[in-house]
């Protein structure tokens, strides 16, 4: 028996030192796999469970087989554990339990459809090293820049301003050596001593009259301006707890509005989404990709990542033990669209019954990277919005008597809101 | 720039610990700013030193500070849920089934949540009894909110830990119970099979423990009536839908008597159907509702009640008794027995006289009969009290043979008689525990307080109806750090399930039969198919019929009521402390059984024994308890201290209630002053010695001469707001839990002030403000006679009011989309107010308290108006009116005297909210356009848009609007639920709170049927007639109020609106109401 295992370890060793030789000899890629379709496979199949450096659902798998190699387990284990790996488990085999156990006996899914040269190709991926951390490029360079830029403006200006201080100056120097040519030559240059502007102004009564009469005009728009923006916070876009960008999730992954708000759709609230529908995604995106982040240092000044940690830090989140730790810290969102106490809204009847756009009243929100009210939603923007749009009563069994009878009423093919009763004021103020 | 150096005003200021300068650092204006001023009555308001260019300065300074203040919005922060439970939607109620069960009231509801907090109460359809609340179970959320409750346990006032708690009191309890001495379990009824078997438990382990079951208004005399008869302690249950002759004996039946909830049945059989209606005969003292409501009304004192019944008895079902009766009194007794009699199976008697014998003379009288109403095989369990053994365990205290004594659910230090007595007793004790929700006046005299939940964070279960289960859920976590006494008695039987696990099994094994817990649990209510003997229940019987057997002492049960009867017949002389004295428990158990089982009780005999206990002399007392208030424990309650009382329409008090006659004759009077309040005498009232002073005097139309009433449940001292310490304590005179007492009653000095609502006077004969009928005319005359359509005259010819030829406005077609209506039968409604406090918790209606109701700024938008017709009917008054001789003279003595309320007068109720009118007057003049009409037929109030003008207001004929004088939400003049954050949650999200300054007013539910409009189109379908709710419509349980979409002609509010009983409230004045009303019909005739 000892010798068979001495046979058995030697042989090992020999394979091994044969494997190595011809590591060393031969390419790499040429000979074990290759990883850059490795890479494209790993995208596509493995990365929502696991990452190559960091813990996620799964394991991390930089250097798995290596890793595994150490636990005695060869590629042929792999081959069974990714084409079927609950068969593997229940086969009793110890550190399958062990590693179905750690990760809360979640069972990794079977990848029949994978052959073993791309499970090869996959491994090579993994083997890689990690490259060297890439140095963010420092925003140093924008930052010069763009400061720049500021400065050529202020220089712009100040030399303008230098330039018409000169001129002043200069006119100023003129008009005294003029004088003074003028005393010397003993010219009178005293003015002529006409009426002024100002009291043939005040004698002309009729305009005076005009004058006062198109100030109080004037002072009346003003006014009235200034008292119809009291209250209306259009264009209110305060900073959140958590620099939140509809920009990347509602344009760029083009997530539908209601995934998250989607209280919008049965209540008369919106609702702004729990944590926990956060991290529906956010359990596994844990960072965004370079490109973006540097789009946000450059362009905006947010560091995505960092966000993505308060989110974490407030759900309770431990992304390193992937597990939540029970310490919440709910976030405090400043409100955008206040509405008066007074007033009744009900998303519901707007979004699902007559199927209006989110953007018709939030505006492109897709394209906001900081939102920001864009209506003013005032009563008469609501109501303009009444008059004219047309009721949705296609397929709704609720309006298909009372619609009939109303059109016929009122004669026309299809009713607007406020035909329908949309403007009374007890349909909103109660 | 800024430096680090310090600055100060005063030297005190570098004083770290001067209290003076944190007080003026947290005052930003050292003086108090005198609101008093200007709440405060004319004279103080005179005396002012505020002078007009004061004025001017203060409106020129707000002006600018209110502009300022409103260029600049706040910042409003969302905080989402970290993970949002899955049921809860926000914006989106949610409803959970639940049982009130709180000893006094017990009901099946449904609550109704928002983001997870309780803010309201609604009907439990589902339940096949007790499925709707009245009006205190409506207002009972409130008491979750209450800022006053207890927040967790505490030993001799001081906060300690629930651990500390149990292992102190289970070390008392263990050293009790080894030396013997008696461990006293004080507490409500809870008929909850769950408790009965934990308390068993609890007895088992702590072998001296005693159960004692104390309702603090008892109804002992029938549960041992029931239980002699019966063999189970209950009491018999009635369906009044079922019959067409009701007599009732001193009996509320529409308010509290047995526990209530039987409006519903009596109500069914009140509308006339195909020309029949039941008939309905109160002999009683006090007017009560039912008295009310009944077509004859009889009053008689107390004690001749008793005398009635007997003679009821014999003459219904034979023998004699020796009493007799006036001859006018005799001959109406003869009639009514004769009418139970042709009615036979068809009739019923029920009576509300706290004696054995009454009891049983009734259960006889209605066996006879053979009653459908009569129910005996499913007795309602929610009283379980026994007096003789309160009174033998106030004893045992007094006489220090107790050694611990627990309470829960009961406020004996309150509603014990001898209240003091019993508070010095608790000192003799070794070990006092009140499980409590506020530091009431029970828990501050005991050792701990242990805190309680409310009902709606609490689990239990149980049986109203026997057979009838009902499981109690928790709708919010506990708000603070409590324990129900349940978890406490598992915790101290070493059982460390929890109470919820505990109930589940005692359904499972007992009740259940196999069905799901978690239906049970969803419904609210479970019906047992079979019922045989299950596990609690029995344990429960047991456990009563125990606790009866204890304090029968050495006679027997069946004994102890012959024996009672031979006193009353004078066989045997009264010892009257004999059922306190006599304890010996040992021998008394077989006796007991035996005794109970063999000998049958004798209606004969007990007829003949409460006959002769007739005995009437002087003033008698009737104690009874309030719809707003009951037994008193909701007194902290604002939403029910300002529930006007149904009859004598006064808010923040109880009152004595006296006989015009009587109050001529002792020199007592109500009057009103200038501002159209009412103002009473005081008296001074004694009871056997002991004597309340300055009870406020009412003056009560109806109440039998030589009678006079007190409502129980005021009068509280501790655990309650300043405000709510309101009325006096009539506990104190309730000798012998009996509430007919003797009594005698003196003027006192000085004048009280109520907070009335509606005054005495009667309708003088205006029938087209109640129009009523009799059913003989109902059944045999047209509608043009008892409901006549009101004409005028266009160009000299009769033209009906409706037409649209005399309308000043133009009609508008209303015939497409809803049109809502509200359909009132004067007939079904008993007035028991039920609506009027849902309307309160829908509608977010503020509390004003008693100083501003008294100036009639009441804000109920839903008033229920009570009005006394002087004569039997309104034709009476009318045909009075019209034969008055004499232009001045003789008219105005007619007028005079039916502004003197008759002595029994004609009671009816009707409910009065906006009527939306489809030509509204209030419309008209409102120079803002604040209030305009709905194409479905409600008026709108667009509060934002009001000024306050308050023309709407004088131009309203039904005088339905109502301005808010002040602001009435966070104002430390209104010290009310809206005052405090605790309270606040209470209110409803989807109805805003109104500011000072605007009229407000019925908005039809606005929020309700839009509510259901947009379910409807959520769905896309057409709105189902069963949704369209008002908050007053969906808590009525006597159906009375039926709201619904008159344009859809299938509906029940359609059928309604064509029935000929239909009118409009001031049908003359043009106005089309969208509430109307139905004629009420008295069946007078005599059968």
């Amino acid at each position: 028996m000892k010798q068979v295992i001495h046979r058995k370890f030697s042989q090992k060793l020999l394979h091994l030192s044969f494997l190595l030789l011809f590591f060393f000899s031969v390419s790499l890629v040429a000979q074990e796999g290759d990883p850059a379709k490795g890479k494209t496979l790993f995208n596509t199949n493995c990365a929502a469970c696991h990452n190559l450096d960091k813990k996620m659902t799964g394991p991390a798998l930089r250097n798995v087989e290596a890793t595994l190699e150490a636990e005695g387990k060869d590629r042929q284990w792999i081959y069974d554990w990714v084409h079927n790996s609950s068969a593997v488990i229940k086969s009793g085999d110890a550190y399958a339990n062990k590693l179905y156990a750690e990760y809360n006996q979640a069972a990794m899914t079977a990848f029949p459809q994978l052959s073993e040269a791309d499970i090869d190709d996959i491994l090579a991926y993994t083997a890689q090293e990690a490259p060297a951390p890439t140095v963010a490029p420092t925003p140093a360079g924008g930052e010069t820049a763009s400061t720049g830029g500021g400065i050529s403006n202020k220089i712009i200006l100040g030399a303008l301003i230098v330039l018409f201080g000169l001129l002043a100056f200069a006119l100023i120097l003129v008009r005294r050596t003029l004088n003074r040519f003028a005393e010397a030559k003993g010219l009178d240059v005293a003015k002529e001593k006409g009426p002024s502007i100002w009291k043939a102004f005040v004698q002309n009564q009729f305009l005076v009259l005009v004058t006062v009469i198109v100030l109080m005009l004037a002072g009346a728009y003003y006014v009235y301006g200034y008292l119809m923006q009291i209250g209306v916070d259009q264009g209110y876009q305060p900073v959140q707890p958590i620099h939140y960008s509809h920009r990347i999730h509602a344009g760029d992954n083009g997530i539908d509005c209601k995934y998250c708000h989607s209280s919008a759709r049965v209540s008369k609230t919106s609702g702004i989404p729990s944590l926990n529908v956060c991290m529906n995604c956010h359990k596994s995106i844990y960072e965004v990709a370079p490109e973006t982040q540097q789009e946000g240092l450059t362009k905006y000044g947010v560091d995505y990542n960092a966000e993505i940690k308060k989110l974490y830090a407030a759900v309770g989140w431990d992304d390193a033990n992937q597990q939540y730790t029970g310490e919440t810290q709910p976030v405090k969102w400043i409100r955008i669209h206040n509405l008066p106490d007074f007033v009744y809204f009900n998303h519901s009847q707007h979004v699902t019954v007559a199927g209006v756009e989110c953007q018709t009243c939030h505006g492109p929100i897709e394209t906001m990277e900081v939102v920001e009210q864009f209506a003013p939603l005032t009563m008469g923007w609501c109501i303009n919005c009444h008059r004219e749009t047309n009721v949705k009563v296609e397929d709704n069994g609720y309006y298909e008597k009372i619609h009939e009878e109303l059109a016929k009423k009122y004669n026309v093919e299809q009713l607007t809101a406020a035909q329908m009763g949309g403007t009374e004021c007890g349909k909103c103020h109660y | 720039m800024s430096s680090n150096k310090k600055y100060w005003k005063s030297v005190e200021e570098l004083n770290e610990n001067s209290s003076i300068v944190e007080t003026l650092r947290q005052n930003e204006f050292v003086e108090e700013i005198p609101v008093e001023d200007f709440l405060g009555d004319k004279e103080t308001l005179e005396s002012s030193s505020t002078t007009r260019r004061d004025f001017l300065k203060y409106i020129g300074f707000s002006t600018a500070a209110a502009s300022l203040a409103a260029c600049e919005g706040p910042v409003i922060k969302s905080i989402p849920y970290v993970v949002q439970p899955k049921e809860i939607i926000p914006g989106v109620a949610n409803y959970y089934a639940t049982t009130i069960a709180n000893g006094f009231d017990f009901a099946n509801v449904l609550v109704k949540t928002r983001e997870g907090r309780p803010i309201g109460i609604k009907s439990n359809k589902l339940a096949k009894s007790h499925g709707f609340g009245n009006a205190r179970v409506n207002a009972s959320v409130l008491g979750l909110y209450d800022s006053l409750r207890v927040k967790g346990p505490k030993k001799d006032g001081k906060n300690i830990s629930w651990d500390d708690f149990d292992s102190e009191v289970v070390a008392k309890l263990n050293e009790l119970a080894a030396s013997g001495k008696q461990i006293a379990l004080l507490t409500q009824t809870f008929a909850s099979p769950s408790t009965a078997r934990l308390i068993a438990e609890f007895k088992a382990k702590y072998t001296t423990a005693n159960h004692v079951v104390y309702d603090a208004i008892s109804e002992s005399a029938a549960l041992d009536a029931f239980q002699a008869k019966y063999g189970i302690r209950g009491l018999a249950n009635y369906d009044f839908a079922k019959v067409s002759t009701i007599v009732s004996v001193g009996a509320d039946i529409l308010g509290d008597w047995q526990g209530g909830g039987f409006d519903a049945g009596y109500a069914q059989g009140r509308i006339p159907h195909e020309g029949k209606m039941s008939r309905h005969i109160q002999i009683e003292s006090n007017m009560s509702l039912a008295g009310a409501n009944a077509d004859k009304r009889v009053t008689v004192k107390p004690s001749m009640q008793k005398a009635v019944l007997a003679k009821l008895y014999s003459y219904v079902v034979g023998g004699s008794v020796s009493v007799s009766l006036p001859e006018q009194l005799d001959a109406t007794v003869q009639a009514i027995a004769s009418e139970l009699k042709k009615a036979g199976s068809n009739g019923v008697i029920v009576t509300g006289i706290q004696d054995v014998n009454a009891q049983t003379v009734v259960l006889a009288i209605n066996e006879f009969l053979g009653s459908k109403a009569f129910n005996v095989s499913s007795p309602i369990l929610t009283r379980q009290g026994s007096d003789k053994a309160v009174t033998a365990l106030v004893n045992d205290l007094k006489a220090g043979k107790v050694g611990a004594i627990i309470m829960a659910g009961v406020n004996p230090a309150y509603t014990l008689p001898n209240a003091s007595e019993f508070t010095e007793a608790l000192k003799n004790t070794e070990l006092s525990v009140a499980f409590s929700m506020k530091e009431d006046e029970t828990a501050s005299a005991t050792q701990y307080i242990a805190a309680t939940p409310h009902y709606l964070e609490s689990w239990g279960d149980v049986e109203i109806v026997k057979g009838h289960y009902s499981l109690t859920q928790p709708a919010i976590r506990p708000l603070f750090n409590t324990r129900q006494f349940q978890e406490a008695l598992l915790k101290w039987t070493g059982n460390s399930v929890t109470y919820h696990d505990y109930i589940k099994e005692t359904w499972t094994s007992g009740i259940l039969g196999g069905s799901s817990f978690n239906q049970a649990l969803h419904d609210g209510v479970f019906v047992a198919g079979a019922y045989s003997g299950m596990n609690g229940s029995s344990t429960e019987t047991i456990e009563t019929s125990e606790t009866t057997l204890k304090d029968k002492k050495d006679r027997t049960w069946v004994g102890g009521i012959i024996h009672d009867a031979a006193v009353g017949l004078g066989i045997k002389e009264e010892d009257k402390d004999e059922y306190v004295t006599t304890t010996s428990t040992t021998t008394v158990e077989t006796a007991g059984a035996e005794g109970a089982s063999s000998v049958t009780v004798n209606g004969g005999d007990a007829a003949r024994a409460l006959a002769a206990s007739v005995a009437s002399e002087g003033m008698e007392l009737v104690l009874y308890s309030k719809t707003g208030m009951g037994d008193g424990q909701q007194a902290n309650n604002p939403w029910l201290q300002e529930f006007p009382d149904p009859i004598t329409r006064v808010s923040w008090d109880n009152y004595l209630t006296v006989s015009k006659a009587d109050a001529e004759s002792l020199g007592l009077k109500n009057w009103n002053v200038a501002n159209g309040a009412m103002n009473g005498s005081y008296a001074d009232v004694t009871v056997n010695g002991t004597t309340i002073q300055n009870v406020p005097v009412v003056v009560q139309p109806g109440q039998a001469k030589g009678s006079v009433g007190l409502s129980f449940g005021y009068g509280r001292t501790t655990g309650l707001k300043d405000e709510m310490k309101t009325g006096v304590n009539a506990y104190a005179l309730y000798h012998n839990f009996n509430t007919f007492q003797s009594v005698s009653v003196s003027a006192a000095s000085g004048e009280h002030e109520f907070a009335c609502i509606q005054l005495h006077n009667t309708l003088m004969g205006r029938g087209d403000i109640i129009k009523e009928t009799t059913l003989d005319v109902f059944n045999k005359e047209g509608k043009e006679v008892w409901n006549p359509m009101p004409m005028v005259s266009l160009n000299h010819e009769e033209t009906p009011v409706t037409s649209p030829r005399v309308d000043l406005w133009e009609g508008f077609d209303r015939s497409i989309g809803h049109h809502f209506n509200l359909s009132i039968d004067l007939n079904a409604c008993t007035g028991c107010g039920a609506c009027v406090i849902a309307c309160h918790a829908e509608n977010n209606v503020p509390v004003v308290g008693k100083r501003e109701v008294r100036k009639s700024r009441d804000m109920h938008w839903l008033r229920i108006d009570r009005y006394y017709s002087a004569e039997e009917t309104f034709e009476g008054d009318n045909e009075k009116k019209e034969s008055a001789e004499g232009w001045f003279s003789g008219e105005r003595k007619a007028l005079l005297e039916m502004e003197h309320a008759s002595e029994n007068p004609q009671v009816a109720f009707q409910p009065v909210m906006c009527q939306h009118c489809n030509h509204a007057p209030c419309e008209t003049v409102c120079p803002v356009a604040a209030t305009s009409h709905g194409r479905q037929g409600q008026n709108h109030m667009a509060y934002n848009r009001c000024v306050g003008t308050r023309y709407c207001a004088n131009n309203c004929p039904y005088k339905v609007r109502r301005f808010n004088w002040f602001l009435y939400a966070q104002n430390d003049e209104f010290d009310y639920h809206m005052n405090d954050d605790l309270g606040r949650m209470v209110l409803n999200p989807d109805v805003v709170v109104r500011s000072r300054g605007v009229m407000e007013k019925c908005s039809m539910c606005i929020q309700m049927t839009q509510k259901s409009i947009l379910d409807a189109k959520r769905e896309g379908r057409p709105v189902k007639d069963e949704e369209f709710q008002t908050a007053c419509s969906a808590a009525c349980s006597s159906g009375a109020m039926v709201f619904g979409d008159i344009n859809d002609k299938e509906s029940k509010v359609a059928h309604l609106k064509e029935d000929n009983r239909m009118y409009h409230l001031l049908e003359h004045v043009g106005t089309e109401p969208n509430v109307f009303y139905h004629v009420k019909v008295r069946n007078t005739t005599e059968a």
